[in-house]
């Protein structure tokens, strides 16, 4: 980029004091809006009842942690990836694997299934995200296939389809995320912001319109428009890294897990975090958090081997899930919500209903 | 990297760093009351559609195993 012309009123320090000037000039605006707590409007909802949630399927198979799954949209199956460098494609149903791929690297901490069932995308330590069509013929080497679509100069943390197999989102290692074409692998847009690594990605429902949140080290969530490679929103009150951000199910909210042993619940439109799920018995920190249908529960894997069942409106804990030997590094429930896979360092991924 | 360049640098980062937040600042807002009436309404209006909220009978459900019937 080209030194431009300083202003002689546009030192350094000059800039470093409107920032601090515009900073609390954001926290003024937040706080004008900040008249009441949601859990005090969700006072009048009706309390939770039990809830009796049971590991349903065991999937066994990988040889080392799990570290990322994701659902197909046929509610059935499921893709899943190993520091083994291995990644699985499942039936839920039936626990039979369907297809392996080894991929070259060790740590393939990100991998996801393409909208139409056809594909998977996989990355981690090689700094790439590959794309593997699936194959009908089960003899079939997938690994012929593989395309490389993104190029990172860190690790990939995350990946995600967009609404179609032609494009992919990336976070990496490298602080940025990335939109991608996948027949070319052309780079479509970058997204610069987060100041060290980008840890996760969640795309908006479709219906909200082009804009994506991530989570990273610098303990901020910034939501992006992808259109134009702007962050169009920031959230700072986490007090260390973020490793998991997922849209609630209308698009106007986000929530996030980080190693600060909470997970936050963020609105867009009133531009502010809106509830802490927190307990002072949980004090590790929260891996992968993901809402089920209707938004009302949150449900949060964790470094302690558990997963919190959080009442959403209500910022309560509603259940705790034990099972997991270790820790559980990915959770995701169903495209029709009937259940939710977790996955874990204890090498299996479990789905509970 | 020479100190000008450098400076210089650090000058369009700042200035970057600026113009991010005046973006951010002059966001339109709604009031918290207002968001979390929209959430409980969200939640509300889509809660009998959540198998795992409201439970589902194992015949509904593929995940959940159906116990077998006994004639009598």
């Amino acid at each position: 980029m080209a030194a431009q012309e300083v202003q002689p009123n546009e030192t350094l320090a000059s800039l470093k004091t409107e920032s601090e000037t515009l900073k609390t000039k954001l926290e003024e605006e937040r706080a004008k809006l900040h008249d009441v707590e949601l859990h005090q409007v969700a006072e009048k909802v009706e309390a939770l009842g039990q809830f009796v949630m049971k590991t349903r399927r065991t999937l066994k198979g990988h040889g080392n942690k799990v570290l990322c799954m994701d659902w197909c949209k046929d509610k059935r199956r499921i893709v899943s990836s190993s520091q083994d460098g291995k990644v699985i494609v499942w039936d839920a149903f039936t626990t039979n694997k369907e297809h392996a791929v080894t991929m070259p690297c060790t740590w393939v901490m990100a991998c996801a299934y393409a909208p139409s069932g056809c594909a998977v995308a996989c990355g981690g330590l090689d700094n790439k995200c590959s794309v593997y069509p699936l194959s009908l013929d089960k003899n079939e080497n997938l690994a012929a296939k593989k395309k490389s679509v993104a190029m990172h100069t860190n690790y990939l943390s995350a990946c995600s389809f967009t609404n179609s197999d032609m494009q992919i989102l990336t976070s990496s290692g490298d602080g940025t995320c990335a939109l991608w074409d996948v027949e070319s692998g052309q780079l479509l847009q970058s997204f610069h912001g987060h100041a060290a690594d980008v840890l996760c990605l969640d795309l908006a429902p479709s219906e909200t319109g082009n804009t994506f949140v991530s989570g990273g080290c610098d303990k901020k969530a910034n939501v992006w428009d992808m259109r134009s490679g702007q962050c169009v929103q920031s959230f700072e009150t986490h007090e260390s890294d973020i490793n998991s951000v997922r849209y609630y199910p209308s698009g106007d909210a986000f929530a996030s897990g980080s190693d600060d042993a909470t997970c936050r619940l963020y609105d867009l439109r009133a531009d502010r975090e809106v509830a802490i799920y927190s307990k002072e018995s949980i004090i590790f920190g929260a891996s992968s958090v993901d809402f089920s249908l209707s938004g009302r529960l949150l449900f949060g894997g964790y470094n302690d081997y558990t997963i919190n069942v959080w009442d959403v409106l209500k910022g309560t804990r509603v259940s705790i899930l034990f099972g997991h030997e270790n820790r559980v590094s990915t959770l995701r429930v169903s495209p029709d919500g009937t259940a939710f896979c977790s996955g874990s360092w204890d090498h299996t991924l479990r789905i509970w209903a | 990297m020479s100190s000008k360049l450098q400076s210089s640098n650090n000058i369009a980062q700042a200035r970057r760093t600026v113009q991010q937040l005046k973006l951010e600042a002059n966001i339109e807002r709604i009031k918290v009351s207002k968001a979390s009436a929209d959430l409980m309404n969200y939640c509300g209006e889509h809660a009998k559609y959540d198998p795992l909220l409201m439970g589902i009978p194992a015949s509904e459900n593929p995940f959940k195993d159906k116990k077998p019937c006994t004639i009598l």
